[in-house]
């Protein structure tokens, strides 16, 4: 189903009865709110839409949003995202989680997911700091910075996610600032409607155990690509915004590739039906399973 | 008596003998004769030594049986190794022109063929196989028409490379005819044709047959050939097939999957189920139903990639944390695989569970003939309590309802008025995590209580057990999984020199079928446990579940398969008051020389 065909719907129809149990304040409720939004505005029936997370603070977010979802394990969401599509792929599929959780653990899922390219978004609700286990350096943190489990200062360097996805092949990188939620909305729907897999990385800040990266820090430093006169189907144009980070560190859409290759649910040839999960004869027919023994005789 | 023989053919990996074996059992399986085929082979893509092992007989064959009577040797290195371990009234057919004979023993014939006159100067080299095996179906007694068949069968589409191999093998069968005698036993004709299949294939196509349509892998070896298998017929069938980038995506994307509502599964071996273990918990408390095979090679660690051993049990049932049901099936033969297949998908459907296939190498690589009827069967398919469509009642609708059975009746994802969250945390009817709450004791028993409570029946579901061979014998012999082919066979051979014993095979590990293995073996005077592994893995299991300490123990972990005379002769040292043998396999052609030095300490019996 193509979300742009669909009537808009309300944001309060994504929202359950369960309140987020998020710190106050936490970035994570931007992130929440505008995805209930942008998924209003495309007119994804509840249904049709599911949601998995790994494990972190931010991979609650399923079990907050009126739809159907898989809160699954730590670094697992994108191959739990991949095997859902593949058994329905007429789902939108939306997978999210930590920069812990995506980058860390699950790193290696991530660059593979975007190499991949299946059709799907994945929103990194990205605080530098993990945050459920109270406080320990990420991925993401920046080299010096005191954590918990680096009382000395992070002597290890930070990742840099936006370059790593160009670099991996993925079709579409943006990023996005929780503090400025408009603009993130534009990011969800464009990602959503992107068809093949599509990355945005929010920043979330963690108000309980990231001191240095806070609201006030980002809104410092970010600026958006879109007033920047930024070319976003040119591949090294985003590479070279990419690598900003310091005095100013871009949010916006940074690459999306304007002749997108086909996904690999697109173009698997058991996926052209309908989804797979909804057929219910199985199993092989008389001629399938005659032709199969001829092989062996 | 059956009429049987067992042809070896030995040469370096990429020689070609694997093709030249396959040839053999297929000419074999279209004249109506039994095959078991095994290879051992070491973990290298070219050189080194591989040896092809194939039992032909009139009779049913369940494993590699005890001695080579017929060889081909593809080089000198197989000439030297396995010269010395033929039978009398065997023979041993080689490239003249290439290889030196060895010294024969007594009563074996050498049969040099000259394969340059032949197959001619301009011939491949790889024609030698095909001179070979056409003298080696003459002196086997084979019609060379069933051989021929093979060549236009699996050369359809060159024409040209059919008809060279058929002239090269029937120069080697009418050389064969003039100059040597046939061997001591030659095969008489069988019954319809038979099919081909290697284990592996058969738990694709078993896969398939029951309705798979997502296959997720990591290749590893001996699990590959369901990669190749999915992955050559996929497109046909309608089956999603993804290699993904490691074991823990495999079991993840195999997982989600199956949430969505298709029956998925994903095998591998050791190292690679290792890796999934932490996502079977995944599957156990969010109640998905998965199928995931692992087939069996030696470890630990990288342990012996290319060798057969039966040590992942401990493994499977330990695999994640927590308790969670899981069911634990080890198919007892390559036609088992088949059924198992069917058996497995219905389960995991039924108790929304994950099932775990415990396959090893000699079952998987192994190949076997089986009657084509027996794999042109529709599966029965029992999707268990699940609901494809909204009935538009309106009715709340709680995934993980406390039921009697335990079992929650399952809307598939995409269903309106129906949306749930699963979790793996632990989680309310609803699918509400409840570990953010302070504490919900209630609750998380009601949970756990509810997803245990899906075990209690399945054995229900189980094949009943019985005691094979002599059921009313004091001595019974105790095996899981693949080792039944060879028990089975050293039983009977007792049996018949006067030596009373049962066999008691299980197929089923998780859940036990504890009260009808009690009720079996709690009068017998003698258990005694077959398995291939060190630690009694499987031993522990019976004791585990039953209370029941074997008596003895015959068990082999140095890489190479039972043969029945290893079985036979450890049952009569028990007997005679052994109570752990531990087997070595010593002919010629399984010895590696050892460097001058420490030497080598012997251990264990020697068959």
């Amino acid at each position: 189903m193509s979300p742009a065909t669909l009537a808009p719907r309300e944001a309060k129809q994504y929202k359950p009865e369960i309140p987020p149990d998020w710190c106050p304040g936490c970035g994570d409720f931007g992130v929440l709110t505008v995805l209930q939004r942008a998924v209003a505005e495309l007119g994804i029936p509840n249904e049709e839409l599911m949601i998995v997370s790994g494990i972190g603070c931010s991979s609650n977010l399923p079990g907050f949003f009126k739809s159907y979802g898989m809160h699954s394990l730590h670094g697992r969401s994108l191959p739990v995202a991949t095997g859902a599509k593949m058994a329905n792929h007429e789902m939108t599929v939306i997978a999210c989680g930590g920069d812990g959780d995506g980058y860390g653990i699950g790193q290696g899922h991530f660059i593979h997911s975007m190499r991949r390219n299946v059709n799907m978004t994945y929103i990194v609700m990205d605080n530098e700091i993990y945050g459920l286990t109270t406080g320990q350096t990420s991925p993401t943190s920046e080299p010096g910075m005191k954590t918990k489990s680096t009382p000395f200062g992070n002597p290890e360097g930070q990742l840099n996610p936006m370059a790593l996805a160009l670099a991996a092949g993925c079709g579409f990188v943006a990023r996005g600032f929780s503090g400025d939620i408009n603009h993130l909305k534009s990011l969800y729907t464009q990602a959503i409607q992107y068809p093949g897999f599509a990355l945005i990385d929010v920043f979330s800040p963690c108000v309980t155990f990231n001191k240095q990266n806070t609201f006030g820090w980002f809104k410092e430093r970010v600026y958006k690509l879109e007033e920047a006169g930024h070319d976003a189907s040119d591949w090294n144009a985003g590479m070279s915004r990419a690598k900003e980070w310091g005095a100013k560190i871009p949010i916006g859409l940074i690459y999306k590739n304007p002749n997108p290759k086909p996904s690999i649910d697109a173009e698997d040839p058991a996926l052209q039906g309908k989804g797979l999960a909804k057929n219910q004869k199985l199993g092989l027919t008389n001629e399938q399973r005659k032709k199969l023994i001829e092989e062996y005789i | 008596m059956a009429n049987e023989i067992i042809v070896g053919i030995g040469g370096a990996a990429g020689d070609g003998g694997a093709s030249t074996g396959d040839n053999l059992s297929q000419s074999c399986a279209r004249s109506g004769l039994n095959v078991y085929n095994y290879t051992s082979y070491q973990s290298l893509i070219r050189g080194g030594h591989s040896w092809i092992r194939l039992r032909i007989s009139d009779a049913k064959v369940t494993n590699i049986g005890d001695q080579v009577s017929a060889m081909i040797a593809l080089n000198q290195d197989s000439m030297d190794r396995h010269l010395p371990e033929l039978k009398a009234g065997g023979i041993c057919v080689y490239n003249g022109d290439k290889v030196k004979p060895g010294k024969a023993p007594e009563g074996v014939q050498l049969c040099p063929l000259p394969v340059f006159e032949l197959a001619g100067k301009d011939a491949l080299p790889i024609m030698q196989n095909t001179v070979a095996l056409g003298a080696l179906t003459r002196l086997i007694g084979l019609d060379f028409s069933a051989l021929s068949s093979v060549f236009e069968h699996t050369f359809k589409k060159k024409p040209q490379v059919v008809e060279a191999n058929i002239t090269a093998a029937k120069a080697g069968f009418d050389f064969a005819d003039k100059q040597y005698k046939p061997h001591a036993t030659v095969l008489k004709k069988g019954g319809p044709k038979l099919a081909m299949v290697h284990g592996n294939n058969i738990l694709a196509m078993g896969a398939a047959n029951a309705g798979c349509t997502v296959y997720c892998a990591y290749p590893m070896s001996p699990a590959t050939g369901i990669l190749h298998w999915m992955a050559s017929h996929g497109r046909d069938l309608g089956i999603c097939v993804r290699q993904v980038e490691d074991e823990i995506g495999v079991a993840n994307m195999t997982i989600g999957a199956g949430q969505m509502g298709v029956r998925a599964m994903c095998a591998t071996s050791g190292g690679g189920f290792a890796l999934m273990t932490e996502a079977i918990g995944m599957a156990g408390i969010m109640e998905i139903p998965v199928v995931m095979i692992n087939v069996m090679r030696g470890g630990p660690s990288t342990g012996l990639p290319t060798k057969q051993e039966q040590g992942d049990l401990n493994q499977a049932i330990g695999a994640s944390q927590g308790d969670f049901p899981r069911i634990i099936i080890a198919p007892l033969s390559i036609a088992d695989c088949y059924t198992t297949m069917e058996e497995s998908f219905n389960l995991a459907d039924k108790y929304q569970c994950p099932v775990l296939v415990l396959s090893d190498l000699l079952m998987s690589e192994g190949h076997g003939t089986v009657e084509p009827a027996f794999l042109d069967r529709a599966f029965k398919i029992d999707r268990g309590e699940m609901i494809f469509e909204d009935n538009g009642k309106g009715e709340s609708y709680y995934r993980y309802k406390n039921t009697p059975s335990g079992i929650s009746p399952r809307v598939i994802p995409g269903t309106p008025n129906h949306l749930y969250v699963s979790a793996t945390d632990e989680h309310d009817e609803d699918g509400v995590t409840i570990s953010d709450v302070y504490t919900d004791p209630v609750i998380r028993k009601m949970m756990v209580d509810k997803r245990s409570r899906k075990m209690e029946n399945v054995t229900k579901d189980f094949a009943p057990l019985k005691i094979e061979g002599d059921a009313n014998a004091d001595t019974v012999l105790v095996t899981y999984g693949s080792t039944w082919g060879v028990t089975s066979e050293a039983v009977e051979r007792l049996n018949k020199e006067g030596i009373k014993v049962g066999h008691l095979s299980i197929k089923y590990l998780i859940p036990f079928q504890e009260k009808e293995v009690v009720a079996l073996l709690k009068n017998k005077k003698k258990i005694i446990v077959v398995e291939m592994n060190k630690a009694g893995q499987f031993a522990r299991h019976l004791r585990a579940e039953t209370g029941i300490t074997a008596h003895a123990n015959i068990r082999k972990y140095d890489g190479e398969p039972f043969e029945p005379k290893h079985v036979v002769a450890s049952v009569k040292e028990v007997l005679q008051g052994k109570d752990l043998i531990e087997v070595l396999s010593t002919e010629s052609g399984w010895r590696t020389p050892h460097p001058p030095g420490p030497g080598v300490l012997s251990t264990g019996s020697v068959h």
